[in-house]
């Protein structure tokens, strides 16, 4: 049904091969652009296709590839964000895992058009075997000639290395891993400079998520305006949906953008509908930092149009009613699931995962956590509510890198759409089944 | 690990140290840092001592308190001595709302031992850990470099006794 880009070989028997790959067409993006295209023209192409990071902000990325500077004599170095850790997301391990020759192809092709000769792919530490594969996929194409010097005997040499993390969300954040792979611990840098100027080693530098990398190659094979005429609107293309939670078949589903989210959750072609028959609670839709939706609004925006699978329409009326695509990373909660104990678990991982450079995202994450603490211990205030939502407030804006927002946000957004929910907890922690030291304190009963 | 034991790099992993430093360009090989810590974790009983560091340090050429700040800011190393088999669960998201929590609390109950702690003959630690990237397959667990998906109680019981008959520790270098 949906046209498939990334994904159209996923289940070929040995696609992981270079020889079964490239009997599928591997490799031609990058004949095609050493042999007959400037590494500007390579760079128009992805420009024209309206490509936007895949990696969460959603940054168009020939734009992007356009503001690397250039000083004469100054390496430049394009380095893919394999770090996949926000919460829900898994779609770069299942590509990687699957076709790790399409990442090691869109890495050559997107090093000629930014003319970097020594490139990198950071991968998160906990993917090690998935390191395993990566490196078992350069040498193949070391050993078939796309990767070392004079690239199919044009001038163009480049050399790739994975480069494996050990642990930390933070070191998704492109300053924070250029810090990791200069060997220091991931605290995120003061901007600007940006990378473009002074990256790694302070030299201009490009940091791309994998999927983004991946779809240079349909690009340039296909042309930019034939994937420009995918999707809908500024949402050009197709993306890799994670999805995971209370449903049927959970999976890394390649959309094209623009599917009804209705259809994406109740169809059999993806999700197959919420576990048990049971109804759909809340969704949040582009990995943890988004904020949550309620049933009513991921389906249908406050306007009350179907809600469809493309950065536009899931922002559609801001933070009030909106969320974000993000990464993709889509969490499903049926009606069992406590909103407030979520937030929780949510908030948990910012403050354990906040790299303490800043006041208010070191301090503000714990404060949070602990109130919502409190809460679910069913020892919280009316007074408590209004302080979560005042100093999730206070963070916005606040801070060195966007972990301080991505750890308000979903407070915020809890508040905001399930502030009942909150004040159940605070009213009749009786009624609850989660407040297990109200009960003991009281010696009452679950629930 | 014994108290006289030297501490040095088997020959390969001194080569693989030595060849992973040439990634990176003259004057950068302290990026090597967090892959040298990796081997270093893998070979010296799956934890980072003082001495460990300091050797690391030796090979890179650089002071030791580099290494620590390194070593101590990522969760993959482990600055205290852990089991043969450390037992790390996601307890963040789609793990939680599929029942993570009530594998952690199995997993403790039948090795008599909280989230950070070994149990009594070094088999096992419990570690608790942030999304591993596998919410699809939730719950799940990572042991070594191998990750166990889908979990359910039974398989859980499985793993633990294939594990302890098995005997052997568990790194994420293992080829698997
Ligand atoms: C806290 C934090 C974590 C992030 N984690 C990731 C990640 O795991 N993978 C990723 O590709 N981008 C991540 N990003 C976004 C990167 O900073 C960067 O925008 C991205 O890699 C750019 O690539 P793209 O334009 O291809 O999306 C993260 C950002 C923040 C603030
Ligand atoms: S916002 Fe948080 S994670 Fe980002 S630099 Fe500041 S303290 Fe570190
Ligand atoms: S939430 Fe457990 S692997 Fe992602």
């Amino acid at each position: 049904m949906g046209k498939k880009l990334l994904l159209a070989h996923d289940h070929v028997p040995g696609i992981n091969t270079y020889e079964v790959y490239r009997q599928h067409g591997g490799y031609a993006s990058v004949e095609k652009a050493l042999k007959g295209m400037t590494p500007d023209a390579v760079t128009e192409e992805v420009k024209k296709s309206g490509l936007r990071g895949r990696g969460g902000a959603g940054f168009p990325t020939g734009m992007k590839w356009s503001f690397l500077a250039k000083p004469p004599g100054v390496p430049r170095y394009l380095v893919c964000n394999a770090d996949e850790s926000e919460p829900g997301t898994f779609k770069d391990r299942y590509l990687m895992e699957r076709i790790p020759h399409l990442l090691i192809e869109g890495m050559i092709t997107s090093s000629y058009a930014l003319g970097a000769r020594t490139s990198y792919i950071y991968i998160r530490g906990e993917y090690f075997y998935v390191s395993r594969i990566l490196e078992k996929a350069i040498e193949e194409a070391y050993a078939n000639g796309w990767l070392g010097q004079n690239i199919l005997g044009t001038d163009y040499s480049l050399d790739l290395y994975v480069q494996v993390g050990a642990g930390a969300y933070i070191c998704g954040e492109e300053t924070a891993l250029i810090e990791s792979l200069e060997g220091k611990r991931g605290n995120p840098r003061i901007k600007p400079p940006f990378p473009a100027v002074a990256g790694l080693w302070g030299c201009p530098t490009v940091v791309n998520n994998v999927e983004t990398i991946a779809a240079v190659v349909p690009i340039v094979n296909e042309g930019g305006e034939a994937y420009a005429k995918i999707g809908i609107g500024k949402s050009t293309g197709t993306k890799l949906i994670s999805a995971s939670g209370h449903i049927n078949k959970p999976g890394v589903y390649e959309i094209e953008l623009g599917v009804p989210v209705e259809e994406f959750i109740y169809s059999e072609q993806y999700c197959g509908g919420i576990r048990g028959g049971r109804k759909l609670k809340a969704v949040v839709a582009g990995g943890s930092s988004v904020p949550i939706l309620s049933a009513e609004l991921i389906l249908k925006t406050a306007k009350g149009e179907p809600r469809l699978m493309t950065y536009e329409s899931l922002s559609d009326g801001g933070f009030q009613t909106g969320t974000m695509l993000g990464s993709g990373g889509f969490i499903v909660m049926d009606e069992t699931t406590s909103i407030v104990k979520n937030l929780w678990n949510f908030t948990r991982f910012y403050h354990h995962e906040s790299c303490g450079q800043c006041s208010p995202c070191r301090e503000g994450t714990g404060w949070m956590e602990k109130i919502l603490h409190k809460i679910l211990d069913g020892h919280g205030t009316m007074a408590d509510i209004d302080l979560l939502w005042d100093i999730q407030s206070k963070i916005e804006g606040k801070t060195i890198c966007p972990l301080g927002e991505a750890a308000a946000w979903p407070v915020a957004a809890a508040i905001r759409h399930f502030r009942a929910e909150f004040e159940e907890y605070v009213k009749n922690p009786q009624n609850i089944k989660d407040v297990k030291h109200y009960y003991r304190l009281n010696n009452l009963q679950p629930a | 690990m014994s108290n006289n034991k030297k501490i040095e790099f088997s020959p390969e992993s001194l080569a693989l140290a030595h060849k992973l430093m040439k990634r990176y360009p003259e004057g950068k090989q302290k990026s090597a840092i967090i892959p040298i810590l990796h081997i270093a974790q893998a070979e010296f009983d799956g934890w980072l001592s003082a001495p460990v560091m300091d050797y690391v340090a030796s090979i890179l050429k650089i002071q030791p308190i580099e290494v620590y700040e390194v070593a101590s800011f990522y969760s993959m190393f482990n600055l205290k001595p852990v089991g043969k088999c450390v037992i790390e669960v996601c307890r963040t998201s789609s793990c939680w709302l599929l029942g993570a929590e009530d594998i952690i609390a199995h997993i403790g109950k039948k090795l008599n031992i909280k989230p950070g702690q070994t149990t009594a003959d070094g088999m096992f630690t419990l570690k608790t850990v942030e999304c591993l990237g596998s919410c699809g397959t939730a719950p799940m667990l990572q042991c070594g470099a191998k990750y166990h998906e889908n979990l359910t109680l039974e398989k859980v019981d499985a793993l633990l006794d294939e594990l302890k008959r098995e005997g052997k520790r568990k790194t994420y270098l293992d080829k698997i």
